[in-house]
C-alpha cells in the first residue's frame, strides 16, 4: 500500500530527534505594545502569545496552520501563530483577537457576532474574527461569496458557518 | 419521603438527587446559584437551564449563576449525552425551583402579613398591599435542606415569559471577546506543561525507548514512564512538544499490525452476537408480496475532529487529587480515575471546565488520566496536559463503522408488505463509569495494565448501534437484526446520534429506492406508510417550505428527503436536500422541519439543528478515518477534510411549535435525516444510487461503473 509509506514519512515528521537549545531575546509588538520574550528562535509565536504574554484568546488547533484557530494579524495579514516562528514575527506588527477592539470596546465584528449569536462552542471564533478583520480591512463591502472564500482557511466543526458569514456581512453593512 | 414506588416516580434527575439544596442556593448580593450536573459542551445548555430556573423562580435570568459541575458540589446527573439534558436536568430544576419559590413565598407571606395567594413576584421582589420584601430577605439557613416536593405546581405555560424566548448564550461574550474561558486557557500558578507519547498503532506496546536525548533538552523537568505510558513534563509548552517529538523518534513499538482494508467484510466476519430486535408478522399481508428489492449500505469510522484538542489540568494537594476536565460525565470520570490510579474516590475532585465542541465521547476523559499520571510525577506543581492534533485522530474514540443490509417486498399497489434490516457494528459506547475496569486510555498501557473494556450497546428503546434501526413507518411484516462485533480495529465509542446516523441513512435511502420502484413521489410514499401525526407534520412542513412539488428538474441537479424521530423517542425531523453533482457533490440548500415539543430557547434549537445538519453533511460528503498498515493513517486535517465555509449549504428551519408537549433534545435530531436526504438527492440528480458513505467522487464513479 502506497499510503503506508507516505504515512510513515508523516509519522517521522511528527517525530524529530534534533532539539535546539539556544534561547534568544525577541522584541515583539503585539496589539501595539512592545514586549520582550526569551525563547528558542523556532518557538511558534502561539506559545509566546499564550504563555509569555498571557494572551489566551489565540488557540492551538493543529500545529500546522491548517485549521485557523490560532490566526493572528501579522502586518495586517491573517497568519497561523502555530506555524510562525518567533524570529519571523519579531519586528512585525502582531494583532491578536484581544487587540481587535479599541479603548475597551469590542470590534464591530465582535458586536456583530454577538448580535447574530454566531457560535456554538466558540473555539474557532478568535481565528475566524481575525480572518474577517483582515478581509474587511482590504474589502469593506465584501459579497457573501467573498466572505466565505476569506474564511475558507478557518475550520468550524459545530456548523456555525452561516451565522458567522451573516455576522461578517452585518458588520460590513453597519460600518 | 414515601414508599419506594413513589420514589421511582421522581422526575428527571430528582430520582438520584432528591434534596432541594442540591439544586439551588440564594447568594448574598441578590443572585441565585443553580447547580446542574449537566455541562456546557458548546450546545448552549446552561443558557436554556438558566431560563427554566428563572421562569419558575420568577427572577430575571441575569440573577442566575450557573455553577460549573464539580464532584464536590453538584448533583450527579450522569453523562451530558443522548440529547437528554432538558429532560433530565430541566425537569428536575423546574420542580426544584417551583418548590423553592413556594417556600420563599410562605416566608414572604409571614413577613408581609398577607396570604400567599395575594403576593406578587417581580424579579425576586415579593409585594402585597404596598409592602414588599425579597427572596434574599426571606432566606433562612436550611430553608432548602429538604426533599424536593414535586406536588408543588409549576408555572403555567400560558404565563411563560422567559422560557420560549431566544435568550442570548451566557458563555458567548467571553468566547467572542477572546477572553480566557476554555479549559485550554486555564493557568495555575507554577504550572508545568505535559505531553504524552503514544504508539502509532491502536493497541501496540513499547519495545524499547532511549529517552536520553529528550531528557537532555533544557527545560525538560521529567520523562514519566510507567510501562507503555510515556509522558514528558517541561517548564515551557514548546519544550514539552520538542521532547514529545524526540521521544517519538526514539521509541520502537511491538504489535504494530495492519488494519482491515475492507471494513464491511471484516465486520461481517467478526460478528460474535446476533439479536433479532424487532419482529412483526402479518401472514395476510405477506400473501400480497410481489417484487422484492435488496440493497447494502456502509458507513466508515468517523472522527469527532473537534477543533480544539483534548486538555486537562491536575494537581496533587496533600494526597488529594484535583482534576479539571471537559468530560461529559465528571462523576463517572472520577470513578474510573479512582480505579486507574488506585486512589479512593473521596480523594479525587473533578471539576468541569468548558472545552472546544464536544460531539460525543472524545479524548477528554483520557486526557484527565494523562494529566493525573503526570501530576504524580510533578510533586505539588500543577500540570496542564494537551493532546496534539495527531493524538486526537489516532487515539480519541471514533464513531464506529457500520454495514447494513436491507430488503423489502412491495405489493402490486407499490406498498411495502415486508421489511428487513440487518446491521453489523462495533459497540457505540465505551464511556467511563460503566465497566469493571477503567475506560481510560492510559490505564491500558501501564506497567500493571488494566483490561480494556469493549465498546458496548445500550438496550432499546434508545439503543446504540441499533438506534433508529426500527423504522417509524408502518410495515405489516418486519424483522430487524443487530450483529455485534466486539473486536475493535480502532477504538470506538459514542459519536453524536450513535447508530441513528447510519440506520436512518440506510432506511431513508432504501425508502427512496422503494418509492422509485413503486413509481411514487418520495414524500407521498413516506406519508402513505406513516400514521404518526407529528411525523407527518414535519414531512409536510418541510415539503411546503422547500416547494417540493414545484421542483424543476435540471441537468446535474437533484432534491431528496430524509426523515426520522430521533431514537424513536425524541425530536421529529424532516430534511430536504438540494444538490448539484459535478466533479463532486455540492449541497446548495437544506430545508428542515423539526418538532422538539415545547421549545425552551428557539434560537438555541435552530443553532443545534443547523449545526447538526451541517456536521452531518460534512460526514456524508467527505469524512472517513483512514486505516493504514500502521494503524490510523489520519494524522492531520490534510487526511480528514471537512466542509469549508464555501461548501456549507444554506439552511432553512421550520420550528413547529408544540407548547403543550414535553421538551426533547435537539442536538442529534438532524444527523440521520440529513444523510438520507443528501443521498436521495444525489440519486435524483444522477439516476445512480450511491450506498457507501462518504459520497465522494470516487464512490460516485464506482457506482456509475457498476450500473
Amino acid at each position: 500500500m502506497g499510503e503506508g509509506g507516505e504515512v510513515l514519512g508523516r509519522h517521522r515528521r511528527l517525530a524529530s530527534a534534533g532539539a535546539t537549545t539556544v534561547t534568544e531575546r525577541f522584541q515583539l509588538t503585539v496589539n501595539g505594545v512592545e514586549s520582550a520574550v526569551e525563547a528558542d528562535p523556532d518557538t511558534p509565536l502561539l506559545y509566546a502569545l499564550r504563555n509569555d504574554l498571557a494572551l489566551l484568546g489565540t488557540r492551538f488547533g493543529c500545529g500546522s496552520g491548517q485549521c485557523g484557530a490560532c490566526f493572528v494579524l501579522i502586518d495586517g495579514h491573517a497568519a497561523p501563530a502555530c506555524d510562525t516562528p518567533l524570529w519571523a514575527a519579531s519586528g512585525k506588527r502582531v494583532t491578536t483577537v484581544e487587540g481587535l477592539g479599541h479603548s475597551g470596546k469590542l470590534h464591530p465584528l465582535q458586536e456583530a457576532f454577538l448580535a447574530e449569536q454566531a457560535a456554538q462552542c466558540g473555539y474557532c471564533t478568535s481565528g475566524v474574527l481575525i480572518s474577517a478583520a483582515a478581509l474587511l480591512a482590504k474589502n469593506p463591502r465584501p459579497s457573501e461569496t467573498e466572505v466565505r472564500a476569506a474564511l475558507d482557511r478557518n475550520l468550524c466543526r459545530c456548523g456555525s458557518h452561516n451565522r458567522m458569514v451573516r455576522a461578517v456581512l452585518r458588520a460590513a453593512a453597519e460600518a | 419521603m414515601n414508599t419506594v414506588a413513589d420514589r421511582l416516580k421522581r422526575a428527571g434527575s430528582l430520582e438520584k438527587n432528591p434534596r432541594l439544596s442540591q439544586w439551588l442556593r440564594l447568594d448574598p448580593g441578590g443572585t441565585l446559584s443553580i447547580f446542574s450536573g449537566k455541562v456546557e459542551i458548546g450546545q448552549g445548555i446552561l443558557t436554556a437551564l438558566a431560563q427554566i430556573a428563572a421562569e419558575e423562580l420568577g427572577v430575571a435570568p441575569e440573577r442566575i449563576r450557573m455553577v460549573a459541575a464539580d464532584t464536590s458540589l453538584s448533583p450527579d446527573e450522569g453523562v451530558t449525552s443522548g440529547s437528554l439534558s432538558i429532560q433530565d436536568s430541566g425537569t428536575a430544576l423546574r420542580r426544584a425551583c417551583a418548590h423553592a419559590r413556594g417556600l420563599l413565598l410562605e416566608r414572604a407571606a409571614e413577613r408581609l402579613g398577607a396570604p400567599v395567594a395575594g403576593l406578587k413576584v417581580d424579579d425576586g421582589i415579593v409585594s402585597a398591599a404596598g409592602r414588599s420584601t425579597s427572596y434574599w430577605e426571606c432566606a433562612v439557613p436550611d430553608l432548602f435542606d429538604r426533599d424536593v416536593d414535586e406536588q408543588v405546581s409549576t408555572r403555567s405555560q400560558a404565563d411563560y415569559r422567559v422560557v420560549g424566548t431566544s435568550g442570548a448564550r451566557r458563555d458567548l461574550p467571553d468566547k467572542i471577546a477572546g477572553r480566557p474561558r476554555f479549559i485550554q486557557d486555564m493557568v495555575l500558578p507554577g504550572m508545568l506543561h505535559g505531553r504524552v507519547v503514544r504508539p502509532p498503532h491502536g493497541f501496540a506496546g513499547i519495545a524499547s525507548l532511549d529517552d536520553s536525548r529528550a531528557k537532555a533538552i533544557p527545560g525538560v523537568v521529567a520523562i514519566v514512564r510507567d510501562g507503555g505510558f510515556i509522558g514528558v513534563l517541561a517548564e515551557r509548552e514548546e519544550t514539552a512538544i520538542a521532547a514529545q517529538r524526540a521521544l517519538r523518534a526514539a521509541a520502537s513499538w511491538k504489535g504494530v499490525a495492519p488494519l482491515p482494508t475492507d471494513i464491511v467484510a471484516w465486520l461481517k466476519d467478526n460478528a460474535v452476537d446476533e439479536r433479532v430486535i424487532s419482529e412483526k408478522s402479518d401472514p395476510v399481508a405477506k400473501t400480497r408480496e410481489g417484487r422484492t428489492i435488496a440493497a447494502s449500505y456502509a458507513k466508515p469510522y468517523i472522527s469527532h475532529a473537534s477543533i480544539g484538542p483534548s486538555c486537562a489540568l491536575a494537581v496533587l494537594d496533600g494526597g488529594k487529587l484535583n482534576v479539571w476536565s471537559h468530560s461529559q460525565g465528571i462523576f463517572n470520570l472520577r470513578r474510573d480515575l479512582s480505579m486507574a490510579l488506585d486512589m479512593p474516590e473521596e480523594m479525587i475532585v473533578v471539576r468541569h471546565a468548558e472545552g472546544a465542541g464536544c460531539y460525543g465521547h472524545n479524548g477528554a476523559d483520557d486526557a484527565a488520566l494523562d494529566a493525573a499520571l503526570l501530576a504524580r510525577a510533578a510533586g505539588s506543581r500543577p500540570v496542564r496536559l494537551q493532546w496534539m492534533r495527531e493524538d486526537e485522530f489516532c487515539w480519541a474514540p471514533s464513531g464506529p463503522a457500520m454495514a447494513l443490509e436491507l430488503n423489502a417486498s412491495l405489493d402490486a399497489d407499490g406498498n411495502v408488505v415486508a421489511w428487513q434490516h440487518e446491521l453489523w457494528s462495533n459497540g457505540h459506547s465505551s464511556r467511563p463509569g460503566r465497566s469493571d475496569t477503567p475506560a481510560l486510555l492510559a490505564s491500558w498501557h501501564l506497567a500493571q495494565p488494566h483490561e480494556r473494556p469493549s465498546a458496548i450497546n445500550m438496550p432499546l428503546p434508545a439503543g446504540a448501534a441499533d438506534r433508529n434501526a426500527l423504522p417509524l413507518y408502518d410495515f405489516p411484516n418486519q424483522r430487524v437484526v443487530n450483529h455485534y462485533v466486539r473486536e475493535m480495529p480502532v477504538r470506538t465509542s459514542a459519536l453524536r446520534s450513535l447508530g441513528a446516523y447510519a440506520n436512518v441513512f440506510a432506511i431513508e435511502s432504501f425508502m427512496g429506492e422503494l418509492a422509485h420502484a413503486a413509481g411514487a413521489d418520495p414524500i407521498e410514499f413516506r406519508l402513505r406508510h406513516l400514521r404518526d401525526p407529528r411525523g407527518r407534520a414535519v414531512l409536510e412542513a418541510a415539503a411546503r417550505r422547500s416547494n417540493w412539488s414545484g421542483w424543476t428538474p435540471r441537468e446535474g441537479r437533484g432534491h431528496g428527503v430524509g426523515f426520522a424521530k430521533y431514537k424513536n423517542l425524541g425530536a421529529y425531523c424532516a430534511v430536504i436536500a438540494e444538490v448539484e453533482v459535478g466533479h463532486e457533490v455540492r449541497v446548495h440548500r437544506l430545508t428542515i422541519a423539526v418538532d422538539v415539543g415545547l421549545v425552551v430557547n428557539p434560537d438555541g434549537v435552530r443553532n443545534q439543528i443547523e449545526g447538526g445538519a451541517i456536521q452531518s453533511a460534512s460526514w456524508t460528503l467527505k469524512e472517513q478515518l483512514k486505516l493504514g498498515e500502521r494503524g490510523v493513517a489520519t494524522l492531520g486535517w490534510e487526511d480528514y477534510p471537512i466542509l469549508t465555509f464555501s461548501e456549507v449549504p444554506a439552511v432553512e428551519i421550520d420550528l413547529l411549535d408544540r407548547p403543550d408537549l414535553p421538551s426533547v433534545g435537539a442536538g442529534e435530531a438532524a444527523q440521520g435525516p440529513t444523510a438520507g436526504a443528501i443521498a436521495n438527492a444525489v440519486e435524483n440528480a444522477l439516476g445512480v444510487r450511491v450506498r457507501e458513505l462518504p459520497l465522494t467522487s470516487e464512490r460516485i464513479i464506482a457506482a456509475i461503473e457498476r450500473q
